[in-house]
């Protein structure tokens, strides 16, 4: 598998090899992953489609190092991340790794800007917190509570906390389930530049195909097994996007 | 089968078993200490009634020079008066083999024929004492047990300077000696203090008594007052010596008694309370955050058709389940914590058997304690259960608004990190919870205080009285008021460095109707020994005229300085005089009267006025000392510094130990649950934050830093509110606590705020460990997958 991408630049950021991932229910096991290859490479655009329980969130959580496989192999940059214990996983996830979750998960007690300082404090080079809050448009926002703020503007500084640390890899897992057309676009737009801008490696889980054409790389997933996989030859602009 | 809202019930019990957990064990302290002072007070009170009833325990008590035998028929006749007896006893300096020092003895008369049916004795071994045997004696159990004296044992007792044989025939207990301590000692001493019963022909003759009797005990009739009788028995005595009348509850035995089942019965209302209101506020947050929890559970619930009645009920069990088991828990602590008390009351208080009681009322009572608490903790919840909209409860709940906080705006910001940032905002935006869980933290620091410090203070009194006060190493009382010549025999005996003589006189000062008999001391003004002495370490200074009172008695006779007293002697020719009160004094220990000898001389026109002495001796002669003392005639009673020191020694090493292992215990269960439930709450309400920051990378220890920065911030408020707290309810206690017989002066050790830091910090290190577990399993993916 080396389909070279238009976005990509050449290397692999991530490369999963067979892995399975088992979850024991007492007696019963589920398996959510049935052996998945797939590559991330550097600076490349993904998005994981698949019919819910599919397994999607649980490969992008392996991706991100918040969980492990059951069996096969993650190379981080040639480092297996099958191996790393709590620790090295931490600092992975600390250094590399941008996460934005459907329902934002922000912190309520901290403003916009605090959210994201939250992460560029822990950061060896972050982005200025509010040069990161720029990129996703809430710069003027900034001094506001997440109560204060609508689903998409929250999203929005999910991935401004996300992106503030210039990750090497982006993960979202359904950014844009909980919003409408318009906000929801507005969020992908920041994904996008992201990409383009930073060279943020990127992948997106969505039950939205149409936000697949801004990919340059499209994973299906069905039962926990790759059901598809095409390269888009030339990727979309997240505002042409038809919901 | 179990209806669908109770297995949620019992699902959610289990889920939350360590919080529920938490709290029963705080509910069943409160309640152990409940049922168990409960029990030991009604235990005692049965115990001493039944045995004061049977053994017809006196209701006035009387002692006088000598009084002719025919007076007794009088005695009679004084108003309420059921029944008298009179008696001949004596204090005296006993030598027991095996032990150099003098022990201070009393005999005490029986009837030559029957059984003293007053204040009756019971024979606890061997046989009475033969009428006809002058030296038969029966003695106190606790001192033969004490000296391992057995049945045909002999001690000597000192009789105008004769050693007199006693041999011991029998052992005996008396409701006058349930606690037996000799006069002027603070805490009884069963080596130091003995009693005899012994015929009494044979004690007459001994002490020059034949046709008279120096001690009488009456019994009233039921309900009569005693102070018309013994104002009745003063005026009878007065010709033959009388050194006035005390009611029952004056008695020493019976006062210490007294003292100690007021104490538990404070204890049996205080500490509960304390416990019970503690476990109240905890269950009120942890079911105010089920509720919210739940919200929409409740809503959906509600849309199905259960009424608010059965979902309030549904949440009220919880916390009702929660703390009746706490409740049984307690109760059967209580009934075992009861036996272990009685126990050592025992060790104090000698009953001939000790009825244990043990009613359904207690039980009652803690229960009923129980669900007080549990409805109470519970009411917040279910009035916000029964207020939800149904409608409005399917959407998420409104978010939290937060603020900046106050320490921010006042400039601090810049030096915040975020976590900080968090932690001070979840503290101000809850600003009652986070003061509640300060009170809650803090009542467990002035608990620790609270016993800790009462040793400090006992210590203190103990530290005054025998460093300061009284430097002397022997204390001598005489029979009689001696002259310079028992001066000048104690000083030439071999070995005494010094001599004090202690002037003084029994009188009673009367102010209106209220009076006092008190002793009224004159010492010197240079004294070195024994000296009057303040709380504040200041010796007091003399002026020629005045009478300087100690300020309880100043208080009890309702005078201050500048005031004018009556006061008559109960000596020598009982000469009577108006004297005005020059200053009060905070000594510590007993109430008297002080003033300048000479004013004392010239007001008794009399030239003996040395009541005893205060000795310094020589250590290495210390033997040869005692050995001297036991054979002088003029020697009614001995003191011994180092006696009085070591029982004090020893009380505080089986005492401290006990209490300090109790509270700390105790105050460890409250800090525990206080902290463990606030972290518990904490942890579930920042979950998904905690997890978010897990997300972006931050390690375990860094989002520690947001759940136990608050807790830290709680105790470390709590710490100086505890101690102020603890520190007052000591003055209060020690306030309520003052008495005639000694008050302890308010004084904390540095270390015992320590102690009491130091074991709320370790508290807190327990609830954090326990927490941190929790935290380390925190499931990222899962918290995040749903929606708050
Ligand atoms: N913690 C878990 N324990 C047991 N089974 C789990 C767990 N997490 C996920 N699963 C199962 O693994 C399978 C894949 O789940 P996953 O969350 O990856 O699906 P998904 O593709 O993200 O679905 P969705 O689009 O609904 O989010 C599902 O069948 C799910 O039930
Ligand atoms: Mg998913």
């Amino acid at each position: 598998m080396n389909g070279n991408g238009s976005g990509a630049n050449g290397g692999l950021a991530v490369s999963m090899r067979d892995v399975t991932k088992v979850y024991q229910m007492g007696e019963v096991e589920v398996h959510a992953l049935r052996g998945v290859s797939v590559d991330l490479e550097v600076g490349g655009f993904l998005v994981l489609l698949g019919p819910s329980g599919s397994g999607k969130s649980t490969l992008l959580n392996i991706l991100g190092g918040l969980d492990v496989p059951t069996s096969g192999q993650v190379l981080y940059r040639g480092q297996d991340l099958t191996r790393a214990d709590e620790g090295e996983l931490t600092r992975y996830r600390r250094r590399r790794v941008g996460f934005v979750f459907q329902f934002y998960n922000l912190i309520p007690s901290l403003n916009a800007r605090e959210n994201v300082e939250l992460v560029t404090e822990i950061s060896d080079d972050p982005l200025p917190a509010q040069e990161a809050l720029d990129i996703v448009g809430l710069a003027d926002r900034s001094s506001h509570f997440p109560s204060q703020m609508s689903g998409g503007e929250q999203q929005r500084v999910a991935i401004a906390r996300a992106i503030a640390k210039r990750p090497d890899i982006l993960l979202c897992d359904e950014p844009t389930g909980a919003l409408d057309i318009t906000t929801g676009i507005q969020v992908l737009e920041a994904l996008e530049r992201v990409n383009r801008d930073y060279g943020a490696t990127t992948a997106i889980i969505t039950h939205n195909a149409a936000i697949a054409t801004i990919a340059d790389r499209v994973v299906s997933l069905a039962d926990g097994r790759i059901s598809r996989q095409h390269v888009n030859e030339t990727r979309a602009a997240a505002s042409t996007i038809q919901w | 089968m179990i209806p669908a809202l109770d297995r949620k019930l019992l699902r959610d019990l289990w889920r939350l078993r360590s919080m529920g957990l938490a709290i029963a064990v705080v509910v069943a302290s409160g309640i152990a200490l409940l049922v168990a002072s409960l029990i030991c007070f009604d235990s005692l009170e049965t115990t001493r009634d039944r045995y004061y009833a049977r053994h017809e325990f006196g209701d006035v008590f009387a002692n006088a020079k000598r009084v002719p035998r025919w007076v007794a028929g009088s005695l009679d006749e004084l108003p309420g008066v059921d029944r008298a007896d009179t008696r001949v006893t004596a204090g005296v300096t006993l030598d027991v083999p095996g032990t150099s020092e003098p022990v201070n003895g009393r005999l005490i008369s029986l009837p030559d024929s029957g059984r003293p049916v007053l204040n009756g004795v019971t024979l606890r071994s061997g046989r009475w004492p033969d009428p006809g045997r002058a030296e038969e004696a029966i003695v106190n159990e606790r001192f033969a047990q004490g000296h391992g004296l057995e049945l045909g044992d002999q001690v000597f007792a000192v009789i105008n300077g004769r050693r007199q044989r006693l041999e011991i025939v029998g052992t005996a207990l008396s409701p006058e000696y349930v606690y037996a301590i000799a006069g002027g000692d603070l805490l009884p001493d069963p080596t130091r203090f003995g009693v005899f019963w012994m015929a009494r022909r044979h004690l007459a003759t001994a002490f020059d008594m034949e046709g008279g009797f120096n001690d009488i005990s009456l019994s009233l009739a039921e309900g009569a007052a005693p102070e018309p009788a013994i104002a009745e028995l003063d005026r009878l005595l007065e010709p033959y010596g009388g050194l006035g009348a005390i009611p029952r509850a004056q008695q020493i035995s019976h006062w210490y008694l007294q003292n100690e089942m007021t104490g538990l019965r404070g204890m049996a209302l205080l500490m509960p309370m304390i416990f019970l209101g503690i476990a109240a506020f905890l269950l009120n947050v942890v079911l105010r955050r089920m509720v919210a929890v739940q919200r929409e559970q409740i809503a959906v619930l509600k849309a199905i058709g259960y009424s608010n009645l059965r979902l309030g009920l549904h949440f009220t069990q919880w916390a009702v389940v929660v703390s009746v088991l706490g409740g049984i828990l307690g109760i059967a602590l209580g009934a075992l914590m009861s036996a272990a008390m009685l126990n050592l009351y025992m060790e104090y208080f000698r009953f001939p058997d000790l009825i244990m009681r043990w009613s359904w009322g207690h039980i009652l009572a803690a229960l009923l304690a129980c669900g007080a608490a549990s409805v109470l903790g519970a009411a917040a919840a279910v009035k916000s259960v029964v207020r939800l909209p149904p409608a409005e409860a399917m959407r998420p709940a409104a978010p939290d608004t937060f603020r900046v906080s106050l320490l921010e705006r006042l400039g601090l910001k810049r030096w915040l990190t975020q976590p900080l940032r968090m932690v001070l905002r979840n503290l101000s935006r809850r600003p009652a919870r986070a003061a509640m869980s300060v009170i809650g933290i803090a009542f467990s620091a002035s608990i620790m205080v609270l016993a800790s410090a009462a040793m400090d203070s006992f210590e203190e009194l103990m530290q005054l009285q025998f460093n300061v006060v009284q430097r002397q190493d022997v204390t001598v009382t005489f029979f009689e008021p001696e002259g310079r010549a028992a001066f000048y025999e104690l000083a030439s005996v071999p070995g005494v460095v010094e001599v004090e003589p202690l002037n003084g006189a029994s009188a009673r000062l009367r102010n209106g109707n209220r009076n006092r008999q008190v002793g009224i001391q004159a010492l010197q003004p240079d004294a070195r020994l024994q000296r009057v002495v303040g709380a504040d370490y200041q010796p007091v200074r003399f002026d020629r005229t005045g009478l300087i009172l100690s300020r309880k008695l100043a208080d009890v006779l309702g005078v201050a300085p500048g005031d004018t007293l009556r006061v008559e002697a109960l000596q020598g020719t009982r000469p009577e005089r108006d004297m005005v009160v020059s200053a009060t004094v905070d000594d510590l220990m007993g109430v008297s009267a002080y003033m300048e000898p000479a004013a004392l001389r010239r007001f008794l026109s009399d030239s003996a006025t040395m009541s005893g002495a205060a000795l310094g001796i020589d250590p290495a002669a210390r033997d040869s000392v005692y050995a001297a003392l036991k054979g002088m005639p003029v020697v009614a009673g001995v003191a011994l510094q180092h006696a009085m020191l070591e029982s004090f020694e020893t009380f505080v090493a089986e005492n401290m130990n006990n209490t300090m292992a109790i509270n700390l215990l105790f105050a460890m269960v409250i800090a525990f649950g206080v902290i463990y439930n606030t972290a518990r709450i904490s942890l579930s309400e920042r979950s998904r934050e905690l997890a978010s920051m897990r997300v972006m990378g931050f390690t375990r220890a860094e989002i520690g830093v947001v759940l136990f920065g608050e807790l830290a911030i709680l105790t470390a408020a709590a710490i100086p509110v505890g101690l102020g707290l603890g520190y007052s309810m000591l003055a209060g206690m020690l306030a309520a606590y003052e008495t005639e017989l000694f008050r302890m002066p308010l004084v904390t050790e540095p270390g015992t705020f320590a102690w009491a830091s130091a074991a709320v910090v370790v508290a807190m290190g327990l609830s954090a460990a326990v927490v941190r577990h929790k935290l380390n399993r925190l499931d990222l993916v899962e918290v995040l997958k749903t929606r708050e």
